[in-house]
């Protein structure tokens, strides 16, 4: 009898240690310093910003890739090796792409209309509905990513995205950055480059090396504030969501299509 | 009744286990068997909490960074991965970072010692990067 009161007083003890320790846990972060114009570094992300992008594909040149190999670099989606055994065409499948250069073909005219195409961050995205495990989510500022530690890789996201966003890692990862942690067997997409906004920055590195190209043709920005570029540059002219029909209110607009 | 014989039996059993694993822990020493360690390891320098705290919870204190990074967006956290790995990895003799989970290092070390999978490298970076 005394053993067990005991044990339970122990048991008692160690939970009020172990609140303690998560109280600790949450507080320094909060102390962190700021950044200037971004959200502090050590707080959580709020709804009060919505991170949106503007493509003109009017701008973006025929042929030019400048996008997808910056973001490949960004996110160390270039150190995947391609194994020994994998045939080209497979492997050009299989390998995780998350901006892809599409064109598109007006049969009438034959006008041909180039454009990048990756996650649209949808406000009511498929790819998180299906989800069986909850590892498809869409955080309070919009961005909308997979959570690897409990995505188990079924794929019904892919499936359900209806804009052919996201790739599985069929490969081990041999190589990987700090800042994008990625491995065999999860889902990814297009993640607006969320390392540097939570880190303080305001540009995804597809916008960067577009602009450093001079075609320009991203815009970038918070679309909840009406001051911001990319608020100003939509509301000046008109734009579209791709599938507008299926509602799902996409946080990447295009001009030009 | 029945309830406390169970928790009795739970102790025992755990006692069981912990002998055995000490047991295990001798056996590989005489055997010259180093566990994994780190400069910052040796020299004492502050971790986010005391050694011998982070020697049984180092992984709650980095799942509860996790959660608030992936899902909530807050970096700098205490208890951050790539903190861990900064500061425990360790250099070969021209310098070169030495992947944390290679052989003896400082996490392969004691998780090869314990049997204990190591899953953190799948994804993350073993050495720092950008
Ligand atoms: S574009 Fe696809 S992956 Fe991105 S949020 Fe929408 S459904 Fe999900
Ligand atoms: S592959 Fe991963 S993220 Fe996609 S639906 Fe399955 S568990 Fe969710």
């Amino acid at each position: 009898m005394k053993n067990t009161q005991d044990t339970n007083q122990k048991r008692r003890q160690f939970l009020q240690k172990g609140a303690a320790v998560t109280a600790i846990a949450v507080a320094p972060g909060v102390m962190l310093h700021t950044a200037a114009k971004a959200k502090p570094v050590g707080e959580a992300v709020t709804d009060a910003v919505r991170w949106g992008m503007l493509v003109d594909a009017a701008k973006c040149a025929d042929g030019c890739d400048a996008c997808v190999q910056a973001c490949n670099e960004e996110n160390g989606l270039n150190l995947l090796q391609k194994p020994h055994d994998a045939e080209d065409e497979m492997w050009d499948q299989q390998i995780p792409k998350w901006i892809r250069n599409v064109k598109v073909k007006d049969n009438l005219t034959g006008h041909v209309t180039s454009l990048p195409m990756m996650c649209q961050h949808c406000e009511h995205p498929p790819c998180v509905d299906v989800c069986p495990t909850t590892a498809s989510f869409r955080r309070a500022d919009g961005i909308v990513m997979v959570d690897r530690h409990l995505c188990i890789g079924c794929r019904y996201c892919m499936m359900a995205c209806p804009y052919k966003a996201r790739s599985f890692v069929h490969e081990v990862v041999e190589h990987k950055l700090t800042r994008t942690p990625r491995g065999k067997g999860c889902v990814e997409s297009c993640n607006f480059c969320v390392h540097r906004l939570d880190n303080g920055q305001t540009t995804t590195a597809c916008q960067d090396a577009c602009a450093k190209d001079g075609h320009n043709a991203i815009t970038f920005g918070d679309l909840n504030n009406p001051d911001s570029e990319v608020s100003k540059a939509l509301k000046e002219q008109s734009s579209t969501q791709i599938r507008a029909d299926l509602k799902l209110n996409t946080g990447v607009r295009y001009r030009g299509v | 009744m029945k309830v406390r014989a169970f928790e009795h039996g739970l102790l025992l059993a755990l006692a069981v286990v912990l002998l055995a694993m000490a047991g295990v822990a001798s056996a590989d020493d005489k055997a010259g068997w180093k566990s994994g360690t780190s400069l910052a390891a040796t020299q004492e320098q502050s971790c986010v909490r005391d050694a011998a705290f982070m020697r049984r919870n180092h992984m709650e204190v980095i799942k509860h960074a996790r959660i608030d990074t992936v899902r909530k967006g807050v970096r700098g956290v205490d208890g951050s991965l790539s903190e861990c790995i900064a500061c425990h990895v360790n250099k070969d003799d021209k310098g070169a970072p030495i992947p944390v989970n290679q052989e003896g290092q400082f996490c392969a070390g004691c998780h090869q010692q314990v049997g204990v999978a190591l899953d953190c490298y799948q994804c993350h970076a073993t050495v720092p990067t950008h």
